[in-house]
């Protein structure tokens, strides 16, 4: 489910990290104002749990095997913006240091497995108020939501893909999201006697954790159309959801007249949007981190 | 294990090694663009890049086949595609994936096995990546090895009184894996209890102060331009 | 001399019930060892964390270098009392060793030159200045137990705890740690339970039953009385 660099067009992965790197950014401020310091040891240490947890096999019954993903159940113990923080982190480890998913791709996969993994997943614990039924699905929708996003991303990047392979793919989406919500469950529950109390109360206080879930969700759903219908390329999506003009200039505003006019050659025109794409991000970035954290400066 | 590897090669001390990181971050980050921009018909570009990125690492002493077999990882996956590409009868779409994938991740390689670990969170911290971030991101570092020793020893220690783990014994495995976070938890405790004897009140010290050089802006104005110009230029 | 520890009826119950101490008396003076012997689960390491203020008793008072432990007093507490704690792997948090020995002196709020200098210092002290830019998780054991002994005297403490230190560590690199602590000249209190250490490091030993001191006296009455071989 890692994205390599190489596979989404300019377009997806700019999009995806134009999306990803602020919400990080959001989030990791969210945190550290929500916990305090004391916990990133905690966190850490999860992550490297997470790491550690994905080594252990876990026999999927028709002779294959399986490994915990980790998103909803990090969700389920740490809160949905720490559990954000610590799968970004788990995702930039592995993109560095054991080439698994890119290094541009990271936004993208930051973004379906860190970001909607987690807030997708976080939706039925909470609603189901941490039942077993509830981590169940916590895992089984964390895990088909980023797998259906990622496939709908390569889609859009123009990776074709023969139907006959896609129908696979689907069923072996909702193979993996059912392990991963057994998975959650039982590693959920065997905590729960080691150490009683260790599931965080879903907590309602923040109604955004709601709706972000539910958008997680639905484009979830619509990541599924999308990859259903099986479209070539993003200007066949746009036109299909009737939003061509906005999100087109969206995603390569302010360089889409730019594209049009003087370089029209694509040639030109890619890398340049693409380096000028990650200036965007990178000041947007800035200017959230200064303009949220204006309040909460750390001394050194 | 890959990265004790990679951290083995960035301890070096040449040219390369010793710049500041945000400058390799910076350098890497562009010869990225230009590489998942590269169309079927760039391949001369490609092999440009190969080439260059390849001297880069014997510059910095890498042992550079080991390098590239790091990077091959990413193929078998690559492979995947690339046949299904075949399939679908855009062959050349396949191979400029597999294409990008692999100068991709030699780059990424080559950015780890010249920059130790520290040294690249610092180089984060000083492009304003989130502290909070960076520094779960140390202390998973610190703690990855740790913990996948004690994955392994579980698993051996499991393995050896019983056997294969079949498909009824799925809830064995999770109840090790719950095993494994208690431990995990109570680890963390323990660290955490180690800083706070240490008088950790909350703030982690920083300590290095990694300065900008001239060597390092010269290393980013080279390589950069050398990366689009290239792109830009060969047609 | 003075009066380098002073505890008086300590008490303590883990959040699940168990009483771990129950009234615990302690004195040392300063520049004194004491080897802290006693059956697994008696107390010992539950003693320890509460020298300095990592646990809250919940009866009984103690005083470290006259300064009685409260809100208060903890920072300065926290730095007069050194806990090595048994396994190293936790105490060495930090990416290198030396900013893992400069932490505590930079937390203390030095510049970085100066926790440089201090750290450098008590790497001399441990002969492990060598090995400064490593990363803590490439050291052996006996090297990681050194560097966290030199963690904890770049803070000069005038105690040192040091929990089962021998523990993970071979016959050369026990003896060469018992050389290292002869040389400090702080107060000890060597939880252990090997008794070739603790004989080469002190004469006088405390003996934990069930959350008390049973005894305290020449280590090798200790040794006798209690079968403690
Ligand atoms: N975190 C904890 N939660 C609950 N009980 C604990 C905890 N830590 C220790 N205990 C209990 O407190 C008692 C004293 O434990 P302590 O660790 O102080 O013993 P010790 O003398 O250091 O033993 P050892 O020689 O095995 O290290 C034991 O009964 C133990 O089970
Ligand atoms: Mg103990």
């Amino acid at each position: 489910m890692h994205i390599p660099d190489g596979y989404l067009s300019t377009k997806v992965w700019i999009a995806t990290d134009l999306v990803a790197a602020p919400a990080v950014v959001l989030l990791a401020r969210r945190a550290q104002a929500k916990f305090d310091h004391h916990r990133i040891p905690l966190l850490g240490v999860m992550g490297a749990f997470v790491f550690a947890a994905q080594m252990i096999n876990f026999p999927a019954g028709n002779g294959t095997s399986s490994h915990l993903v980790g998103a909803a159940l990090l969700g389920c113990l740490l809160g949905p913006s720490a559990a954000v923080i610590v799968m970004t982190a788990i995702l930039a480890t592995q993109a560095l240091l054991f080439q698994d998913g890119g290094v541009l791709a990271l936004g993208a996969n930051i973004f379906n497995m860190a970001i909607a993994g987690v807030f997708a997943g976080y939706l039925p614990f909470a609603l189901l108020k941490g039942s077993r039924l509830g981590l169940f699905l916590a895992g089984f929708f964390s895990l088909l939501t980023a797998a259906v996003l990622a496939l709908s991303e390569l889609l859009i990047s123009g990776v074709a893909m023969p139907p006959a392979m896609l129908s696979i793919s689907f069923a072996w989406f909702l193979v993996s999201a059912a392990i991963e919500g057994a998975l959650t469950m039982s590693v959920a529950v065997a905590l729960e006697r080691i150490q009683p109390g260790c599931l965080r109360k879903p907590e309602f206080a923040g109604r955004a954790w709601v709706t972000t879930g539910a958008v997680a969700l639905l484009l979830g759903a619509f990541g599924w159309l999308v990859a259903s219908d099986h479209p070539d390329g993003l200007e066949a999506l746009a036109l299909r959801a009737g939003i061509s003009g906005r999100i087109t200039s969206l995603i390569a505003s302010p360089f889409g007249d730019y594209q049009a006019s003087f370089l029209a050659d694509p040639w030109l025109s890619r890398p340049v949007a693409g380096l000028a794409g990650m200036v965007v991000i990178y000041i947007a970035c800035l200017a959230i981190s200064r303009g949220i954290g204006a309040t909460s400066r750390e001394g050194v | 294990m890959r990265h004790t590897r990679l951290e083995l090669w960035s301890r070096g001390t040449t040219f390369a090694h010793r710049r500041h990181p945000a400058a390799k971050i910076a350098v890497a980050l562009t010869f990225l663009v230009c590489i998942a921009t590269l169309q079927p018909s760039g391949w001369r570009i490609g092999v440009l890049y190969f080439v260059a990125l390849t001297s880069m690492a014997f510059a910095a002493r890498l042992p550079v086949p080991r390098l590239h077999l790091a990077a091959a990882v990413v193929l078998p996956f690559a492979g995947v595609f690339a046949l299904i590409s075949f399939l679908a009868g855009t062959p050349e779409k396949g191979l400029a994936m597999m294409v990008r994938a692999w100068l991709s991740a030699f780059t990424t390689v080559l950015l780890m096995a010249t920059t130790s670990q520290p040294d690249l969170l610092a180089g984060l911290e000083s492009l304003h990546a989130p502290r909070f971030l960076v520094q779960v991101m140390q202390f998973l570092y610190r703690y990855l090895l740790v913990l996948l020793e004690e994955a392994g020893a579980m698993r051996a220690a499991a393995a050896s009184r019983a056997g294969k783990l079949r498909a009824r014994e799925f809830r064995r495995a999770a109840a090790a894996a719950g095993v494994l976070f208690a431990r995990s938890w109570g680890r963390a405790q323990a660290i955490h209890r180690a800083m706070t004897a240490r008088g950790f009140d909350g703030h982690i010290p920083r300590f290095r102060s990694l300065r900008l050089t001239w060597p390092d802006a010269w290393f980013v104005a080279l390589l950069a331009t050398f990366a689009i110009v290239a792109r830009l230029a060969i047609r | 001399m003075s009066r380098i520890v002073e505890v008086r009826g300590l008490r303590y119950a883990w959040e699940d019930g168990t009483e771990a101490l129950r009234g615990v008396d302690f004195d040392l003076e300063a520049g004194q060892t004491v080897a802290l012997l006693g059956a697994n689960g008696s107390g010992k390491t539950t003693f320890a964390l509460h020298l300095n203020g990592l646990l809250k008793a919940s009866a009984g008072s103690i005083q470290i270098d006259t300064l009685v432990l409260n809100d208060k007093s903890l920072p300065v507490i926290r730095r007069k009392v050194g806990l090595v704690f048994q396994d190293s792997d936790n105490q060495l948090f930090m990416p290198t060793v030396l900013e893992d020995v400069a932490f505590a002196p930079l937390t203390a709020g030095l510049t970085s030159a100066q926790a440089t200098e201090k750290a450098m210092a008590a790497l001399r002290q441990v002969d492990m200045e060598a090995k400064a830019h490593k990363a803590p998780w490439h050291l052996s054991s006996g090297e990681k137990k050194r560097v966290a002994i030199a963690g904890i005297l770049a803070s000069d403490p005038s105690l040192l705890v040091l929990d089962e230190p021998t523990t993970f560590l071979d016959p050369p690199g026990q003896r060469s740690l018992a050389a290292l602590l002869a040389d400090l000249p702080q107060a000890k209190i060597l939880i252990t339970h090997d008794m070739t250490f603790a004989r080469a490091l002190t004469k006088e030993a405390v003996f934990f039953q069930e959350g008390k001191i049973a005894a305290r006296g020449p280590l090798d009455e200790v040794i006798t009385r209690f079968d403690w071989y």
